[in-house]
């Protein structure tokens, strides 16, 4: 803990050294002679230094401590100047902050023993908890929870009484709380105070700090103590469950966008695309293209990469599509799995012209400022770039689903998938919807693209990755209707993901392989299944 | 008539088939063996070993068409019950190595010492004797098959559907088998093999006749196929491959048939499995990837499903090619050539090289049986007018 703590203080100090090398205005008075004192080379005269220099509230206090705790401070014996030389290699005049240009010849460096190491760090401590940025402070609240040095108990008492931020003000109480329940003096009605604040945090670490209780606490504190570990474990479990719930529908958005391209193309016409994850890795390397193009010539337009990729690569993933319809498959109508062979070998081609393009390794797709960051929802964290995708995701399947219901192409594409012969004899250019059909599965796993450029990396084997948990969603959700694959992904991510932390990841997947294959034997058509005519087409 | 020109061409090209089989497999151990190195007749080892690799490449070709070009099941997951003979042959080898292991442990191979294993799991108990791995080269892939075969045949998943999860199958045992605490050598598989049956692995004599044995399972395992597809199960197989649906209204049970040759066709996988791995010296977790299985059913394709011979040469065939475009400058380009075999072949050559060539001959008979007629035809009308 304490090498945490100073690691730190250590990282702010790098930050506030950088602004503090300028000039502060010179003060004569207390902190002028506490300072003077680290020239004395005396260890009692250090001590007195390092509390007079920590309670002044000058601002060069902590740059002074925090290098004399890095054996950066050195001092002139005979003119008892003290100097602080920066990380930067900047020297500064310690009582004054005045930038000087070289240490003088008979400067050393101000010695310290372990007493003293402890006080500087308690001092450092201290500082830190009253730092002018709010953000500082509780981070320095939260260390000292962690560590519950009593030492700070006077110093987070003052901070307590002066704070006025709430977050501060509630990791202030939080740290005191903490401090008491391990003090040994502390009478029990605080103690139980306490511990009803550790319980009402709620997290991992309360729950550590309680578990960490010995056996000396009165029988109450100890009870109230069980009480609490109890209710927080029920709050974590809680709380992990909806972290995995979270985690699934994140992997099952991904699941739903692979594959949702995938199940409009098996389901209107009878074949299986190994080559769509190709669409999906065109689509990625469409994204990668765009932010290149942007990069070189327009930075500015960097946060709209991606609203200029999504249509870009539905595009050439559907033309693409649309190629291999007219070159490849319209010729293989009647012979699903020589469908599946030609497209496999087509696969292995796009894969390898990718990769003689774009060389093998990852390429660096960014995310934009909008996608990129977190919040915490209760216990949990949540990324924007997958938030986003999921939102994507479902605003992809709505508009999916209205095309199907609302247009021309719908209409026929539904009327193709039920009964393609009644369909043509019905006037319906199954042929030209057969185009259209592949063009749009893949167009879409090309906006799949996209979006998994954003979680995953960008190389020619994105789209291999992929592929079997595709089928895996539409072989589980059915085809003909997309509410299958929506359930289908979904149910698969979210099993995936509750699965995991219980049997591990690739247990995990093995067990989904295995249940789906046991699920098919209930259900051979998927969850979804066409009734009628269509079944033996 | 078609029917019967065809089995008396299917008949001939079978025989030129095992004369040319046997042959090699005397033949090149022979001048492996016996021609001084360096001979222009002599074969260097490693094409001894190479040509094993072929050899089983073939078993495994002869075990998919058996299954798709005559019965329609195309299984994407043919590799995986090739790589769990693999596994079993491997076993054995790694039980022979002994003691003369990096660690010298006389129980538990290389790998388990480093793993901190306490004892050998139970799943490898009984395969330091030969007979009981040659039986689980057999009963694991043929186990694996029946249960995969029952489930998946009697609930009547068929054409894609059935392709798509046999793929998920492989892609399945390919993660389990890449876990190390899975007890199976982990990503580094099983390797660095000493002997078998007390002959060095290494050893010239050991390799060539390791290739004259996989040419006898060749030889078997043709037979075999030839026998179930020329008899009355096999045109039953055909029936389902055409029209399951009217085979069942007939009154068969299509799922034991299917059953019955699925199986068949694992046990046969994992023998050409058993056989590879020696000659190549390393099992490992990457046999199982989808792709190879899906390369050795563009195999057949290639030499002609539903013909034996075909998928045994398309075998041979491919991998030459690729033995020889991946060891030259055309590497890179490789792959470009696999995908275009693809689908070229899927698309101009549906019947592949074999059928294409048999189909050509009988069309070829057609017209000179035609031709003689109308020659006989003209003879028989022009001789009686003489005699007018």
């Amino acid at each position: 803990m304490p090498a945490n703590f100073l690691h730190r203080i250590r990282a702010v100090l790098l930050a506030i050294l950088l602004t503090a090398t300028f000039a502060v205005p010179a003060l004569a008075g207390p902190f002028e002679d506490a300072v003077a004192k680290f020239a004395n080379d005396d260890f009692s005269d250090t001590d007195e230094a390092i509390g007079a220099v920590a309670t002044s509230g000058n601002p060069l206090a902590f740059p002074i401590i925090s290098a004399l705790q890095e054996g950066r401070l050195s001092a002139d014996p005979d003119t008892k100047k003290v100097f602080v030389t920066g990380s930067d290699g900047k020297i500064i005049d310690a009582a004054t902050g005045a930038a000087v240009d070289k240490l003088p010849d008979n400067a050393a460096a101000v010695r310290l023993n372990n007493r003293l190491r402890r006080a500087v760090e308690a001092a450092l401590g201290g500082l830190t908890l009253l730092s002018p940025d709010p953000a500082k402070r509780i981070a320095a609240a939260q260390s000292v929870f962690k560590s519950h040095e009593e030492s700070a108990l006077a110093v987070i008492d003052d901070a307590l009484a002066k704070e006025t931020n709430k977050g501060a003000k509630a990791a202030f109480t939080e740290a005191r709380a903490a401090i008491l329940l391990y003090k040994p003096d502390a009478t029990e009605v605080e103690k139980l105070e306490a511990v009803a604040v550790v319980k009402a945090r709620g997290d991992q670490e309360a729950m550590a700090l309680l578990t960490g209780l010995s056996g000396d606490v009165p029988p109450n504190v100890a009870r109230a103590a069980a009480s609490a570990i109890t209710s927080i474990q029920s709050n974590l479990a809680m709380w992990s469950m909806v972290q995995n719930a979270w985690y699934g529908l994140s992997l099952g958005s991904v699941l739903l966008l692979a594959a949702i391209g995938l199940a409009i193309t098996f389901g209107v016409m009878g074949v299986i695309n190994m080559a769509h994850g190709e669409m999906v890795m065109i689509g990625a390397y469409t994204t990668f293209v765009v932010q290149e193009v942007i990069r070189t010539r327009y930075p500015g337009l960097f946060d709209y990469s991606l609203l200029i990729a999504v249509p870009l690569a539905f595009l050439v993933a559907g033309a693409i599509g649309v190629l291999i319809e007219r070159g490849i498959i319209r010729f293989l109508y009647g012979r699903p799995l020589e469908t599946l062979l030609a497209t496999w070998g087509l696969s292995l081609v796009l894969q390898q012209a990718v990769r003689t393009m774009f060389g093998p390794t990852n390429r660096e797709v960014g995310n934009p400022s909008w996608m990129s960051g977190a919040f915490e929802l209760g216990q949990i964290t949540i990324t924007y770039n997958r938030l986003w995708i999921l939102c994507f995701t479902l605003a992809v399947f709505v508009i999916l689903l209205a095309m199907l219901r609302y247009t021309a192409l719908g209409l026929e594409m539904r009327a193709v998938t039920q009964n393609r012969r009644m369909a043509a004899s019905m006037g319906i250019a199954t042929s030209r919807v057969d185009a259209l059909t592949f063009g749009l599965g893949s167009g879409i796993a090309g906006i799949a693209g996209v979006a998994l450029s954003q979680i995953d990396n960008v190389s020619p084997n994105l789209g291999q990755s992929y592929i079997i948990d595709s089928f895996m969603v539409v072989v589980f959700g059915g085809v003909g209707n997309l509410w299958g694959t929506l359930v289908g992904a979904f149910t698969l991510g979210i099993a995936n993901k509750f699965l995991e932390p219980v049997a591990g990841a690739v247990l995990g997947k093995i067990a989904i392989l295995v249940l789906i294959i046991l699920f098919i034997q209930k259900r051979p058509r998927g969850l979804f299944a066409l009734k009628g005519r269509a079944v033996e087409a | 008539m078609t029917p019967h020109v065809l089995t008396r061409s299917l008949d001939r090209s079978a025989t030129i088939f095992l004369v040319v089989v046997a042959g090699l497999g005397v033949l090149i151990p022979l001048s492996n063996l016996l021609l001084p190195a360096g001979s222009m007749f002599q074969v260097p080892t490693y094409l001894v070993a190479l040509f094993g690799k072929y050899a089983c490449y073939a078993i495994l070709a002869l075990s998919i068409d058996l299954i798709w070009g005559y019965c329609g099941i195309l299984s994407l997951g043919h590799g995986a019950f090739f790589a769990l003979g693999g596994y079993a042959m491997g076993m054995y080898l790694m039980r022979q190595i002994g003691s003369r292991g990096v660690y010298g442990n006389p129980i538990l191979p290389d790998f388990m010492v480093f793993l901190n294993y306490p004892s050998l799991p139970w799943y490898w108990y009984g395969f330091d004797m030969f007979w009981f791995a040659a039986l689980m080269v057999l009963v694991v892939p043929g186990l694996l098959a029946f249960c995969f075969g029952w489930l998946a045949f009697r609930s009547r998943v068929t054409g894609v559907y059935l392709s798509i999860i046999t793929q998920a199958m492989t892609y399945a045992l390919l993660l389990a088998f890449f876990r190390n605490d899975f007890g199976f050598g982990g990503n580094n598989g099983l390797t660095d093999f000493k002997d078998i049956l007390g002959f060095n692995v290494q050893a010239d004599g050991t390799r060539a006749a390791l290739f004259a044995l996989s040419c006898l399972a060749l030889i078997v395992t043709f037979l075999i196929c030839r026998a179930v597809v020329t008899s009355k199960l096999g045109k039953v197989l055909i029936a389902i491959r055409d029209a399951e649906s009217r085979t069942r209204f007939l009154g068969y049970r299509v799922e034991s048939y299917k059953l019955f040759v699925f199986t068949l066709s694992a046990c046969m996988a994992g023998v050409a499995g058993a056989l590879y791995v020696p000659q190549v010296g390393i099992i490992n977790p990457s046999e199982f990837a989808p792709g190879n299985s899906i390369e050795a059913v563009i195999w057949v394709a290639v030499g002609g499903r539903g013909t034996l011979v075909g998928a045994a040469l398309g075998a041979v065939v491919v991998n030459y090619a690729k033995t020889y475009f991946t060891s030259g400058p055309l590497a890179p380009y490789w792959l470009f050539m696999l995908g275009a075999l693809f689908i070229l072949v899927t698309l101009l050559l549906p019947k592949g090289i074999v059928g294409t060539f048999s189909a050509w001959r009988a069309s070829r008979k057609e017209t000179q049986r035609a031709n003689a007629e109308s020659a006989d035809l003209e003879d028989g009308v022009g001789e009686p007018k003489p005699a007018e």
